[in-house]
């Protein structure tokens, strides 16, 4: 079993939801990435998005867009991002990564050579933002035939045709976009999403992530209610970048800050279920 | 889907295909959430290409509003001049709004309005697709806002402020390299935002299916008109065409109704900025590699990684690190010739045609022109080749005074 499966199949046995923070690969310095990684397992986290830093995030908003700009000062590669992913697999060996970047550095490194390089680190599935499902053909094949997850985004405007044949080709879990426009916006409207994710569980049997907008303890425990998984991205790269100095004497600021916004969000979507339902009531 | 190497079996009309391929180029490469605007697009532009009422509305804009057709002029000083073919230019520079851009805005304005959207967002680079967005946005009477790089709105001060007359908002892009492609991914993240009520009209033959497409379908008519001016004038098809290309509008347009002319020799000019070999440059087709980049799999320039580099050229509107897909699949099949003129050649290809014909050519027409010169000097004066002219020098004039070391 995949370390996603075993993942998701303990949280449910546990009747609990992920907790999956993002962290840009070498922000706001290379030596952060790793020792955050272990920190936000320590606070709760039961996966880890891990960025790769492209020059042109067109789906990302300015927190992450600059998380981006900083990681490239540092020549940020994807072979930083496997170095990273391994040196966290030495002392990890059980949390699901997922890597999430955009196509043109897996275009460059050539599909098969990517899934080979990235299932050898130790990355469990990958999020490319920019590619479809109706042009993924031979990079599906490629990712599942090195054991890795092609994760899929669903949005607001994905129409009942495209959820079904999104379904036919995701695996790991499926990431539901919560609204419409770019990562870190802020009108997240949670019956909406809970709506969707109804719609959506007619024709998907994998794990419902939800992300884009999630940005406290409060809208945490609301979105995990209703789903299998809360993506938590641009709250956590804002309260990095108050740190950036591109120093890496920050390191523990950072993780004191990060472990701090994640308790909140793993407490909150903990608490008893009957509480929440009254809470957003 | 493999490209046919195989030119006499290649039918142009029918690329690209369902899905917006031009062999291994183009496609549809979005996030998600504009899946659908794509697909509502595509649909509503099949629908309308095919409408008359529509197509009539637009030729009749394209008459009275645009003033089409645009002549071709047989430049005989400069043919003499250069002593070699005879040399015509395709007058885009005498359209409203000073260049090409137009054909395409009205094009895609009087779809937004029949698909009831009432907002309307463009990327600009040099600023003129942004006046020519914002030109028909005021004459439709819709909202309009432009990207536009921080550094590009410096450079192209009076295009801003055209702009801002014209009623639309100018948002300046701080992010990455604070040009072209900054403000288009910007431009896309409104849309992704405001898929809703707004139309993206994008500039050129780039972005994702059906963008390619739909803009060299407006664009085509600059062809079209070329085709049967030269055959009225000369008697028969010219021998060669030249356009410059950034994300290749222009050219495309100039270049679509002659691709199955066997005898027709095609030539695309990419800015070679400070030479090729130097690195600084623009010029993806000449010396980029395959990529994706804003909606679809095109040449780019790029790092051995993956990350796009910055481009450089004097022209704004050839300063783009990718190219339309369909001049990447013309480019491999081998059916149009790519090459490139430094900021050096285009300046001077400036001038020489401001002094000899008394017309002032845009720094993204004058890489054309330059070309165009060379070329014509090695045919014979039986032969003739068209140049794009794509737009008017007025815009460029501070560039040029500054370059030059002239205080305005």
């Amino acid at each position: 079993m995949s370390r996603l499966q075993s993942c998701f199949e303990q949280l449910k046995a546990e009747q609990r939801k992920a907790l999956i923070p993002y962290v840009m690969t070498g922000d706001p310095h290379p030596d952060v990435t790793v020792p955050l990684m272990h920190a936000m397992v320590k606070a709760g986290a039961n996966i880890i998005e891990l960025g790769a830093p492209f020059s042109d995030p067109m789906a990302d908003g300015p927190v992450i867009q600059a998380a981006a700009e900083r990681a490239l000062e540092f020549d940020i590669s994807l072979d930083d991002v496997f170095n990273n992913v391994a040196d966290f697999r030495k002392l990890d060996d059980v949390t699901p990564i997922i890597m999430m970047g955009y196509l043109n550095l897996i275009e460059v490194a050539g599909y098969d050579n990517f899934a080979a390089r990235a299932a050898a680190a130790g990355v469990d599935g990958v999020i490319t933002v920019d590619m479809p499902p109706e042009e993924a053909d031979d990079y599906i094949s490629a990712l599942k035939s090195h054991g890795l997850a092609p994760v899929f985004l669903i949005a607001p405007t994905t129409t009942s045709e495209r959820i079904g044949k999104i379904g036919n080709v995701a695996d790991g879990f499926v990431y539901y976009v919560s609204l419409k426009g770019v990562t870190g916006a802020a009108n997240l409207d949670v019956d909406s999403v809970a709506e969707k994710l109804a719609e959506i569980r007619q024709q998907i049997d994998l794990p419902l992530g939800v992300g884009f907008g999630i940005s406290n303890a409060e809208t945490a425990a609301q979105v995990s209610a209703c789903s299998d998984a809360v993506v938590v991205g641009s709250a956590i790269v804002k309260r990095m970048a108050a740190h950036q100095t591109h120093d890496a004497t920050q390191t523990e600021d950072i993780i004191r800050d990060v472990t701090e916004l994640l308790n909140g969000m793993r407490q909150a979507m903990d608490a008893d279920i009957e509480n929440k339902i009254t809470k957003t009531a | 889907m493999p490209t046919d190497k195989t030119q006499q079996a290649i039918d142009y009309a029918a690329m690209p295909d369902d899905r917006g391929h031009f062999g291994i180029y183009g496609g549809r490469f979005v996030s998600e959430t504009l899946m659908q605007a794509l697909d509502e697009l595509r649909d509503a532009y099949e629908k309308f290409s095919k409408d008359k009422e529509f197509q009539a509305q637009f030729d009749a804009d394209l008459a009275y509003y645009v003033g089409r057709p645009s002549p071709l002029y047989h430049a005989e000083r400069l043919s003499n001049e250069v002593g070699g073919a005879q040399i015509f230019l395709k007058r885009e520079d005498l359209n409203h709004t000073g260049a090409h851009k137009i054909n395409n805005t009205i094009g895609q304005a009087l779809l937004a309005r029949a698909m009831g959207k009432n907002r309307v967002i463009a990327e600009t680079g040099a600023g003129q697709h942004g006046v020519a967005s914002a030109t028909v946005a005021a004459r439709f009477g819709m909202e309009c806002v432009v990207y536009m790089g921080a550094e590009d709105i410096v450079r192209q001060a009076p295009n801003v402020y055209r702009m801002k007359l014209l009623g639309a908002e100018v948002v300046p892009v701080t992010s990455g390299s604070k040009t072209l492609k900054d403000a288009l991914n910007e431009a896309m993240r409104d849309w992704v935002t405001n898929v809703d009520n707004t139309f993206y009209i994008i500039g050129t033959v780039a972005g994702p299916h059906p963008y390619p497409q739909m803009v060299r379908d407006f664009q085509s008519v600059i062809g079209r008109e070329a085709r049967t001016q030269i055959l009225e004038m000369t008697g028969k098809l010219p021998d060669a065409l030249v356009a410059c290309v950034g994300g290749g509008s222009n050219a495309i347009g100039l270049f679509h109704p002659f691709l199955e002319d066997e005898s027709v020799e095609i030539y695309g000019v990419e800015a070679a900025g400070d030479g090729i070999e130097t690195g600084h440059h623009a010029a993806p087709l000449c010396a980029g590699e395959p990529g994706v980049l804003h909606g679809n799999r095109t040449y780019l320039m790029e790092d051995r990684a993956g990350q796009i580099i910055e481009t450089h050229s004097v022209s704004a509107g050839l300063d783009y690190p990718g190219v339309g897909p369909e001049h990447a699949w013309l480019k491999d099949i081998g059916r149009v010739n790519y090459t490139a003129i430094t900021d050096k050649e285009a300046l001077a290809a400036f001038h020489q045609l401001t002094r000899v014909e008394g017309i002032i050519p845009a720094l993204e027409s004058s890489h054309a022109m330059a070309y165009g010169v060379k070329l014509a000097a090695t045919m014979s004066p039986e032969q003739s080749l068209i140049i794009n002219l794509s737009g008017r020098g007025d815009k460029d004039i501070n560039t040029i005074a500054k370059i030059e070391g002239i205080e305005l």
